[in-house]
């Protein structure tokens, strides 16, 4: 799995920081930024999870 | 447009609708599936207008984060709260009402103090906040108004430390935000309590420009005032909204969590008994889910025609998110209508959805989890003071909630 962010659309709701911690941080501005962009299959669920809770749709997943 | 108001005015449930007697915690019967017989349907409003009501959590979902979705209430169309909602100087606006890409540039000059990180290192004096009101009011009498001894001080004193308002005025601004928040203040009321707290903000964050602290609104004032980025009357609207925003809402949540909880004695218990921080960051998902105390719907407008659950919505018309309703539908939420803290709740929508979703939800999160966590170990034998019956519940409100909290222990 790649993770991608579309930092333009991101909105700082902090909902994928909460949701996968090992996978997603904020900036100063509380913009997202990726911590590990092909994170471990046992994070998946997880970033899953951030990816359906983004307000913005800001996080896209591209399974491979 | 098949269908004329006045053909379709004399069937349409009335938004808002009354909840059920003796169902405080519930949506209004009349617009929740299956009542409303279809999943997107016209509602009538106060003016005659009708604009759409969605409920399904999918199809808020999906439009929420549409920009042919507009947010911008100077609009025609756009389904208006109350005449004096209507009636309010677009110059009043905030980035609350407004469109990308003037939102987005609005709301990212404040995103920053609101990072989870900053706001789990505000924890510990979130904690010494509540435990020192607890203290207060074991040492003193009984019974007391929860609302005015803690549920309305704790968001309060957080909010005012975070943007560097002396909480001494605290009556002041709390008792404005009553008035604007309130469906049955006058056009005429709503506008002078909004001058008063704007003209206050204005002076507030002139002292700011003089003598900067380490504060969200000393920031506003140095790094986009004084550069001309913006002037300070939207400075001080700004302000405005995240102090209103910052204590009305999570204030509403505190007390009336703790009616659904002690109405709930099991899951009391359980929250009560647990020490573990993600089973407290899992149930207050789940009184936000339940509670869902921004119940008077997300509005907006059509900016173009759109195609949702067999229907068209036309350009123009207005559109009513019932997050209330969303959060208790079964294809997202399995028996919607417990409150289960033990469910998997984050995908609520009582934070609203899109770009728009809640700034301030990193610090109400944090605040309840401290609240909840904390006061019913404190006070194990915490209770009503009153028959629950008697209790007055926000039906007026733009938030609900319970106006005052008699409690005993
Ligand atoms: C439990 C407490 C809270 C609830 C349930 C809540 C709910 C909401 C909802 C539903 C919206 C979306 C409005 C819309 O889409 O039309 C919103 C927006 C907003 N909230 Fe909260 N809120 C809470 C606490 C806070 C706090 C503590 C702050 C602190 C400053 C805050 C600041 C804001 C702001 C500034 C917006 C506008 C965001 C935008 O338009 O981009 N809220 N809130
Ligand atoms: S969930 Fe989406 S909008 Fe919120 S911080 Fe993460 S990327 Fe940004």
């Amino acid at each position: 799995m790649r993770v991608e962010v579309d930092q333009p659309k991101c909105v700082a709701s902090g909902q994928c920081v909460l949701a996968a911690p090992d996978v997603f941080d904020q900036d100063d501005d509380g913009i997202v930024v990726t911590l590990n962009d092909r994170p471990d299959t046992g994070l998946h669920d997880d970033v899953r999870e951030a990816a359906a809770l983004c307000p913005a749709a800001v996080i896209s997943l591209v399974e491979k | 447009m098949t269908e004329t108001v006045a053909d379709t005015a004399a069937g349409l449930p009335g938004y808002p609708s009354p909840r059920a007697a003796g169902c405080p915690f519930d949506p209004p019967p009349a617009l929740r599936p299956p009542h409303a017989d279809r999943p997107v349907s016209r509602v009538r409003l106060w003016d005659g207008t009708q604009p759409w009501l969605i409920t399904r959590h999918a199809d808020l979902r999906t439009l929420l984060n549409d920009p042919r979705v507009s947010a911008d209430s100077t609009r025609d169309g756009y389904p208006h709260r109350s005449a004096s909602m209507q009636g309010s100087d677009p110059a009043t606006q905030t980035f609350l009402s407004m469109d990308d890409p003037e939102h987005a540039r609005l709301r990212r000059m404040v995103t920053s103090p609101f990072a989870i990180r900053k706001m789990e290192a505000l924890r510990p004096s979130i904690q010494k906040i509540v435990d020192d009101l607890i203290d207060a009011m074991l040492a003193g009498p009984r019974p007391v108004d929860l609302v005015e001894a803690f549920a309305l001080p704790v968001p309060s004193l957080v909010i005012c430390a975070l943007l560097g308002v002396p909480y001494e005025k605290h009556d002041f601004f709390q008792r404005n935000t009553r008035v604007i928040v309130r469906r049955t203040s006058s056009p005429e009321e709503v506008a002078a309590a909004n001058t008063a707290l704007v003209d206050y903000m204005d002076d507030l964050l002139g002292d700011k420009l003089a003598h900067p602290a380490d504060d969200l609104l000393s920031t506003l004032a140095t790094e986009r005032v004084a550069t001309g980025e913006m002037t300070r009357r939207e400075a001080a609207r700004m302000g405005n909204l995240l102090l209103a925003a910052g204590h009305e809402t999570t204030a509403n949540m505190i007390a009336l969590g703790t009616v659904a909880l002690l109405r709930n004695p099991d899951q009391l218990a359980r929250l009560r008994d647990t020490e573990d921080p993600k089973a407290v960051a899992g149930a207050v998902e789940e009184l936000l889910r339940y509670l869902n105390i921004t119940h008077s719907g997300r509005r907006r407008v059509a900016l173009e025609d759109i195609e949702i659950g067999g229907e068209t919505i036309r350009a123009g018309e207005g559109l009513i998110f019932a997050n209330d309703i969303a959060n208790r539908d079964p294809d997202a939420f399995p028996g919607p209508d417990r409150l289960d803290l033990s469910r998997d709740a984050r995908r609520h929508v009582a934070f609203g959805y899109g770009v728009h979703q809640c700034l301030g939800q990193p610090l109400a999160r944090v605040e309840l989890q401290v609240v909840y966590s904390t006061l019913y170990r404190r006070i194990p034998t915490l209770a009503l003071d009153t028959p629950f019956e008697q209790l007055e519940f926000k039906h007026d409100g733009l938030v609900y909630g319970v106006y005052k909290l008699p409690v005993t222990w």
